[in-house]
């Protein structure tokens, strides 16, 4: 009871200081004579989105699928590696040196090549969204599957446990609170992935509108892309944060 | 008198680490009864680790001869050893419960006895309504309770134990010596208890086998002839004190 009467005090508090935050703008704004192309207020960004030439609903769909898409396939990819890593000593040794090597480039650098490769459109984005989350997501996988107790292993090996349940009752469970810490750092960066795949090359996505209006100087626009941009990233984030709350026992967490 | 449950003869033991030899166990000859509780102690880094380790069959050993079981006592190594370390080694994922299980998962064991197994060994440990539980959740003296209801969970004949009560404080240990020798004397297993601590030694053990350090060699083996059960006021005994003088001396000490 007193749990549940904390947890809705503190999303209050939460709602409230970011009304708090739209108040703040809204006065700067009005009070301080903003030019409109300078920082629109919150009630001129609103109306951004009723312009029907900015196509939102299409954009905004566009860049969801660009950031899950690749978010997806940076987790499945990153996941099996790693998992290979434990399985195949000798696999890991000859390329864990070449992905500590490819994680220091900067994958920004790659768009110009990505869309060489991938021609125009989705593709190269959700390739971008996933280039910049998968190496996130195999370190701290592999590193969690490595963490087993030396006496904890004898324990296996004392009731003569195969190798398979090693995997499936210790090391798995055990390295699932690294796997979520990776995965919610490439969550983070698989958003800015894919918005700088829209700015280096596309004609669809929020980060393509931005561009668009840019021109026209329609700063209200580029605010409302901005926090449309945010609040998928959040929602990502918070379907990751949900499956960690299901799956991880609340003190394994780190 | 019949055949001793674990007979060694002249067991030895060499690390080999980067051509470098570093014998560990010189010269181990000792017998233990079924039933016994014999207790191993001797300063750290003389070879008692190694020496329980080559008894769990993990590891191998140089020279001499190791036998376990008997005709009338059959041992099967995949089965009938339970193991305790100087950590709970708890799975932080799992509830009380189901980490009392692990061994019997892993040996494929009838779930559903098991699970009744496991809740009446809880009960025999003193953690009965700690069940459901998250180790977390428990001091570490409870944790170590657990840790031994989990040896003794698929019912196994032989239960090594490492410096289990090593890392608690004081009075913890001495708490968990009584509950021990409790323990020892309603399932009547075999146990082999191996400490650095002399008092606990002599307190807990029908037998003592001393080893002196580098390369372990045996300096003693005696019968602790104390009446069971045991009282902590038989600390103060002249008899007691005969037994850890005894000791002091082999290891130098007085
Ligand atoms: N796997 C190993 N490889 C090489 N040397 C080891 C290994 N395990 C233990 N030793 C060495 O063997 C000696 C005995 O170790 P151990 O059996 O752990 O002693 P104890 O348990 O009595 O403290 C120590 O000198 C230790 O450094
Ligand atoms: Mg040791």
């Amino acid at each position: 009871m007193d749990i549940y009467r904390n947890s809705i005090q503190r999303y209050s508090i939460a709602v409230f200081s970011h009304l708090m935050l739209i108040v703040a703008w809204h006065l700067f704004v009005t009070l301080g004579n903003v030019p409109k192309f300078v920082m629109p207020s919150p009630y001129a960004t609103l109306q951004a989105l009723l312009e029907p030439n900015y196509r939102w609903p299409e954009n905004i769909m566009v860049t969801t699928i660009e950031i899950f898409g690749g978010y997806f396939l940076a987790v499945i990819g990153g996941i099996g590696l790693a998992l290979l890593f434990s399985w195949f000593r000798i696999f890991e040794m000859i390329t864990m040196p070449l992905l500590v090597s490819l994680n220091m480039v900067p994958k920004v650098a790659l768009g110009p090549l990505i869309l060489v490769w991938f021609s125009y459109g989705i593709g190269p984005n959700i390739a971008m969204a996933f280039a910049i989350s998968f190496f996130p997501i195999v370190l701290t996988t592999a590193r969690g599957l490595q963490e087993v107790e030396p006496d904890l292993l004898d324990l296996v090996r004392s009731v003569r446990g195969s190798r398979w349940q090693l995997f499936a009752k210790i090391q798995l469970p055990g390295a699932l609170p690294y796997i979520f810490s990776g995965m919610k750092v490439a969550a983070i960066l698989a958003v800015a992935g894919a918005i700088v795949g829209e700015f280096l090359g596309s004609s669809r996505g929020l980060g393509y509108l931005m561009l668009q209006v840019q021109v026209t100087l329609d700063t209200a626009a580029m605010f409302m892309a901005v926090i449309l941009i945010t609040l998928i990233g959040m929602v990502l984030y918070g379907i990751v944060l949900g499956l960690e709350r299901l799956l991880v026992v609340r003190d394994a967490r780190i | 008198m019949s055949e001793p449950f674990i007979r060694l003869v002249g067991v030895q033991k060499v690390y080999r680490v980067r051509g470098a030899e570093f014998p560990a166990v010189s010269e181990a000859t000792f017998d233990i009864e079924q039933g016994e509780l014999v207790s191993l102690v001797g300063p750290s880094g003389c070879g008692k680790t190694t020496l329980l380790k080559i008894i769990a069959g993990l590891h191998s050993y140089d020279a001499g001869e190791l036998r376990i079981g008997t005709q009338t006592q059959p041992f099967d190594p995949s089965r009938d050893i339970g193991m305790v370390f100087q950590q709970p080694l708890l799975l932080k994922w799992r509830r009380i419960v189901d980490n009392v299980l692990l061994p019997a998962e892993i040996l494929g064991l009838p779930l559903a006895e098991s699970r009744e197994r496991a809740r009446d060994l809880l009960r025999l440990v003193g953690l009965s309504g700690s069940e459901e539980k998250y180790p977390y959740e428990l001091s570490g003296g409870m944790q170590q309770r657990a840790a031994i209801a989990r040896a003794l969970v698929h019912d196994p004949k032989l239960i090594l134990m490492d410096e289990p009560f090593g890392a608690l404080d004081a009075l913890t240990r001495e708490k968990m010596n009584l509950e021990l020798l409790r323990i020892w004397q309603e399932s009547g297993k075999t146990i082999l208890f191996i400490t650095h601590g002399i008092t606990e030694a002599v307190f807990l053990g029908t037998r003592v086998i001393v080893l002196t350090a580098g390369p372990a060699r045996m300096a003693d083996n005696f019968r602790v002839n104390l009446p069971h059960p045991r009282t902590l006021d038989m600390k103060t005994h002249e008899a007691f004190g005969e037994y850890t003088r005894r000791i002091y001396n082999l290891l130098g000490m007085n």
